[in-house]
């Protein structure tokens, strides 16, 4: 999951499915001015990438937005949400969900005039998954064959003294260029959901360029192949794009210059959308969502979506006083959602009531039975517990504002169950990421999950099943492991979510984490705007926008 | 005096020395894990982990760390944050515009808080005295972030009078507000320390001299007066310089201004030493020059001090 | 000679029995009662003389009064739950059973203001006071014996004042108040305290090196000196009286933008925690309703104005009448 780095602000975090909620293309329905719209530019607002854009080393919004935008991969994932479908590739096709042959589109440009070819693609991943090249987004390429020799780990942990061991190849022995346009990709295990992956920034091509520089050198300046292409980085100021005429797949761009104008502050942003300074705010700032004031400031300019993205209260399950399914259930139960997303959201976020986001293709509506308020039924739960001792922290990071929601959990908790409930603010992610990563927490504390990719194994097997990669609490169940196991192994997608199914049927009675609200999403643009898209994450689709 | 000032320059040395030290260390034992919360709740993989530990030598001991640090420093090397940015270009880009930011606020704030503190200071406990007094306290007891967010709300959107945000050009007209805003909180000060040292100096023997001789009201307040009143305006005046530019963040953050502050915040909470460092030194720098210059100031104030 | 246009409340009535600066020692301590009324006054009776005419000092002081009160039995101002609300009465406005209205979390607003009194109080007036003691101290050592003390203790402060307040804060209260360290209420406000007085302290020291950097040329100083008066002597009794005026100033407005710090601190998630109440957390968490329910915003605020306006009116009437300048 990208982290987004803005401090203030609600969930900024991109990942929504497309407009339909509220007017969705905004206005006029017959869309804009093709003349107006061929030479226009915009300026949205953006935030500071923090390392070079590189695709497999990104992994927070500011520059992921960029890396969207600038690359197209084999498979995109469609505004509305729906299964992923190819963008690049020509073809996927798989027999046994373990070998896939994958043919790509001819003749496709990178930003500098060279051919994307099937080459571009294997020599990126091999670049992100050798080990020593150090790449954020690694673990992506974990399915594939040879993994484990590219990648070698550090025996005694990063701090420790020793060096991780040489790996034993440089490329992974999984993936075969056949000719300029097909490539073949072995897993070492059957994964149907392994194509739905591929349109994650971490699968993109890289041009031969990029092998000729350092990656903070090709960084500053990316060559991609998609449908714009970087003109200038100002740290800090602002990020021109501009449209990639030799561009030739599905989403051309409409207007021509996109102006990304870095803020720190989302209210300073909403100030200036307000002004007529800038066209396009992904998230409008809190202070203007209480009693709905960003609907009447900017009246058919407000969007509202949905994003598949769940905030959850998680438990540590290491600790003695939280190994009590029954306990866990109960303080689950006590919890009033509605009035948590009507008070403290404003009804802008919905009331969590399923395990996997609804939104997420596979996920089933409705399956979370912990999630339903029951004082009554919670109380009772917490008596054959045996009670609970002592006081219960829910510790939150301070610096992105979960304050309010988690402190009224905490008060209801305490009401409902009368539980010694307190709201703690950690100062910084980093600390209170440290503390959740090495297995120090001793209270309930918040998380949050907004899908990689539109499956729901990606809401499964990282969360739920023993060494996860965010399984935080330690969660452990053989039977969850087996099901999601063959899941994950089914050859097709619908068997695959089948089982998933099953598998949070047992999550369910483990209660492992407390899902609350389903994130939503409050965009805004300006009146030169006259038709508009969001991503299946909540990006904005420049590729959509008319003026 | 010129021994004085060679004596003040040399000084610079250990402070810069241990200033550096000492923040250096500060970061260093910010609690928390730089990558910890880098890659999100999925955490870094370890190779990026281990990478990035050797390449800023982040498992040396701090006494190691922070000598291999001075040495690149004095060889004119800030060093690069872990995104790969040299900090030499940041402190470059972004000093400027929190220094306007800061000057325009002082500037402000001196116009404002000294008039004000002039006018009530010779007519004491009148009905404008209790009124500057109650304004400049509101203006300390709301946090600036209130201040900035309605001016900015009023200004620049209700009324359209000012841009919102402060473009990268960093024009005079609209620092005005951001100005303000920051240099609200000291102006009560300024003004209430100026009152008060004009309150007491309007009874001193001099003034009452100078009234004697039959001078002109103007000129006992404006040369006699005045000068001597401003010592203590002009050591909280000096000393708010650098306190502006270290302060600016709610600020900078509310206007747009691509300032110091997010700097500092954003290295600060990933446990950046050298690029807090880098930028705390150079706003050390500016305290001590200020401050040595207030000293100097002293002197041509108020003949009664003398440095030998 | 006195001013004209002094004609307001806060006037300084003709001293009528005016005793040279720093002569008047207290030198009738255990004297019997009718002898007392002879001798002259130290400056201290002579200060408090003064302060009982003023009715500025009693009011400042009734409402200083009644905020200690509050600090150490909030419960005689009010029945209600300051911690604990309902989302049911989220943001609901000030009316006749609730006069304060209700805040996002739906607790009692009038309750809240009641019972934050006495963090705010607590933190603002003793951090002040540190800060003034600690920095006033190393003012007068440096301004007073100048020199190489001087350069040291100057250079010392330098190095201090360079030191960002967040920077500095969330070292200090993250290395003793780390999160899952389970602190008491009184733990984590020394600690608050402690980094606001030691982030504050060169300023003062600044102020006070000036002042007495000033004074210390002064003729009566001198005098003193050539009497023979011994240094503490000199620096007690001389120098602290005619110094104090603009640190006392600063100090009463400190007391505003201390009581602003700490929710600066509470807002960063290192001061204050739940369910502790301060003002500073509620002016904090009020920020993003300004639009909506600005009642939220105004009643800590107009608390802390008063509070406040009460220690600078009271720190300016003390002041008054401690400075034999303005006799």
């Amino acid at each position: 999951m990208r982290v987004s780095k803005r401090a203030s602000g609600a969930l900024a975090v991109g990942a929504a499915f497309a407009l339909v909620a509220s007017g969705c293309s905004s206005g006029n329905d017959d869309g804009g001015n093709a003349s107006a719209s061929k030479d226009g530019a915009i300026v949205i607002d953006g935030t500071q990438p923090e390392n070079p854009l590189v695709p497999a080393n990104t992994t927070e919004t500011g520059g992921g937005k960029i890396i969207d935008w600038v690359w197209s991969g084999l498979v995109e994932y469609p505004n509305n949400g729906g299964a992923p479908r190819n963008l690049l590739a020509e073809s996927i096709e798989t027999s046994d969900s373990k070998v896939f042959k994958i043919k790509i589109k001819q003749n496709t440009k990178f930003h500098d005039g060279t051919t994307v070819k099937a080459e571009s693609f294997v020599k990126a991943w091999n670049w992100a998954a050798y080990g020593p090249n150090g790449a954020q987004n690694a673990s992506f390429f974990a399915d594939i064959q040879g993994f484990n020799d590219t990648y070698t780990e550090d025996p005694d942990g990063p701090d420790g003294p020793k060096k991780a061991p040489e790996p034993k190849a440089k490329e992974l022995s999984g993936l075969k260029v056949i000719d300029d346009w097909n490539f073949e990709v072995t897993l070492s295990a059957p994964t149907a959901v392994f194509p739905t992956k591929l349109g994650y920034s971490a699968f993109m091509p890289l041009p031969d360029k990029f092998f000729t520089m350092s990656p903070a050198e090709f960084g500053k300046k990316p060559i991609g192949n998609g449908p714009v292409s970087l003109v200038s980085w100002q740290d800090d100021v602002e990020i021109k794009l501009t449209r990639f005429d030799d561009y030739s797949l599905r989403d051309k761009m409409k207007i021509k210059d996109v102006t990304v104008k870095i803020y720190q502050d989302d209210t300073a942003a909403y100030n200036d959308l307000l002004a007529g300074n800038l066209d396009f705010q992904q998230q409008v700032p809190v202070s203007s969502l209480a009693g709905d004031k960003w609907k009447s400031d900017l009246g058919e300019r407000a969007i509202q979506t949905t994003i598949p993205s769940t905030g959850i209260i998680a438990f540590p399950i290491y600790d003695k006083r939280f190994q009590n399914p029954k306990l866990r259930k109960a303080i689950s139960m006590s919890i009033n959602r509605q009035e948590i997303t009507d008070k403290i959201f404003f009804g802008n976020r919905k009331p969590a009531d399923s395990w996997a986001n609804p939104l997420t293709p596979g996920a089933e509506p409705g399956n979370c039975t912990a999630c339903k308020f029951d004082p009554t039924q919670a109380k009772q739960l917490l008596q054959e517990a045996g009670g609970f001792q002592g006081k219960l922290t829910l510790s939150y990071n301070a610096d992105a504002s979960h304050k309010e929601w988690m402190e009224a959990v905490a008060q209801q908790i305490k009401t409902n169950l009368g539980i010694d409930a307190v709201a703690v603010g950690v100062p910084t992610f980093a600390v209170f990421r440290a503390n959740i990563n090495a297995y120090k927490m001793t209270g309930a504390y918040r998380a949050g999950w907004q899908q990689d990719y539109p499956d729901v194994e990606n809401w499964i097997n990282p969360l739920y099943v023993t060494g996860g990669s965010s399984n935080d609490g330690k969660y452990s169940n053989p039977q969850v492991d087996a099901l999601a196991k063959e899941a994950s192994a089914a050859p097709s997608l619908e068997e695959a979510h089948k089982k998933f199914a099953e598998a949070v049927k047992l999550i369910d009675q483990d209660v492992p984490t407390m899902p609350i609200y389903f994130s939503g999403e409050q965009s805004g643009h300006s009146e030169k705007i006259k038709k508009i898209e969001l991503t299946n994450v909540g990006e904005l689709d420049i590729t959509s926008v008319e003026l | 005096m010129g021994r004085y000032l060679l004596r003040r320059l040399l000084q610079l040395v250990p402070v810069f020395i241990g200033t550096t030290f000492l923040i250096y260390w500060l970061v260093w034992s910010v609690p928390g894990d730089p990558f910890a919360g880098k890659c999100g709740d999925r955490g870094c993989p370890p190779n990026y982990r281990a990478m990035m530990t050797e390449k800023y030598h982040l498992d040396d001991s701090i006494w190691v760390q922070y000598a291999s640090y001075m040495k690149n420093l004095f060889q004119g090397d800030f060093g690069i944050t872990f995104g790969g940015r040299e900090i030499s270009d940041i402190i470059a880009t972004s000093y400027p515009n929190t220094l306007k930011l800061a000057v325009v606020a002082l500037a402000i704030e001196a116009i404002i808080g000294l008039g004000a503190g002039v006018l009530t200071g010779l007519r004491r406990n009148g009905f404008l005295d209790n009124l500057v007094l109650i304004s400049t306290l509101f203006l300390i007891a709301l946090p600036v972030f209130v201040i900035g967010f309605v001016l900015q709300w009023l200004l620049g959107v209700k009324w359209g009078i000012i841009t919102p945000t402060v473009s990268n050009e960093m024009r005079f007209s609209e620092l005005i507000v951001p100005g303000f805003v920051l240099g609200s909180a000291s102006m009560a000060y300024i003004a209430r320390v100026a009152r008060t040292s004009i309150a007491e100096n309007r009874r001193a023997d001099f003034v009452r001299t100078a009234i004697a001789k039959g001078l002109p009201m103007r000129r006992v307040v404006g040369v006699h007066l005045l000068r001597n009143s401003l010592i203590p305006v002009v050591t909280l005046l000096g000393t708010d310089l650098g306190a502006l530019m270290g302060g600016a963040i709610i600020t900078e953050g509310i206007f747009g201004i691509n300032g110091i502050g997010r700097q500092v915040l954003r290295a600060i909470v990933t446990k950046e030493s050298a690029t807090v460092v880098g930028i705390v030194v150079v706003l050390v720098l500016v305290y001590l020059v200020m401050n040595l210059l207030v000293d100097l100031l002293y002197a041509a104030l108020d003949p009664r001090i003398r440095y030998e | 000679m006195s001013d004209p246009s002094t004609a307001s409340i806060v006037s300084t009535p003709p001293a009528t029995m005016p005793t040279e600066a720093g002569s008047g020692a207290p030198t009738n301590a255990g004297l019997p009662e009718n002898a007392k009324k002879q001798k002259p006054r130290g400056l201290l009776g002579d200060a408090w003389r003064d302060l009982r005419r003023k009715p500025l000092f009693w009011i400042s002081a009734t409402f200083i009064l009644l905020f200690v009160v509050m600090a150490a039995f909030p419960s005689l101002f009010t029945s209600g739950d300051a911690v604990n609300g309902a989302l049911g009465r989220s943001r609901v406005e000030p009316s006749s059973s609730a006069w304060f209205g209700y805040d996002v979390q739906g607790r009692d607003v009038y309750a809240r203001v009641i019972y934050g009194a006495r963090a705010s109080i607590v933190v603002a007036l003793l951090s002040t006071i540190l800060t003034l003691l600690f920095g006033g101290a190393m003012g007068i050592i440096a301004g007073y014996r100048g020199g190489w003390v001087d350069a040291v203790l100057s250079r010392i402060a330098d190095i201090f004042f360079g030191l960002p307040f967040v920077l500095g804060a969330i070292v200090i209260l993250t290395t003793f108040n780390g999160s899952g360290t389970d602190n008491g209420e009184w733990t984590i406000m020394g600690l608050v305290i402690l980094s606001l007085t030691v982030l504050s302290w060169p300023v003062v020291m600044r102020l006070m090196r000036s002042s007495v950097l000033a004074t210390k040329e002064a003729d009566y100083i001198v005098a003193a000196r050539a009497l023979g008066a011994g240094t503490g002597r000199i620096i007690l009794k001389h120098l602290l009286p005619n110094c104090l005026a603009p640190l006392l100033v600063y100090g009463t407005i400190m007391v505003g933008s201390f009581i602003g710090a700490e929710a600066t601190l509470s807002f960063l998630g290192i001061g204050l925690k739940s369910p502790v109440v301060s003002w500073g957390i509620m002016i904090s968490e009020a920020q993003n309703y300004i639009r909506v329910s600005p009642f939220l915003l105004f009643f800590p605020s107009a608390f802390l104005v008063i509070a406040v306006l009460s220690f600078v009116m009271l720190g300016e009437a003390v002041r008054e009448a401690l400075d034999p300048k303005l006799r």
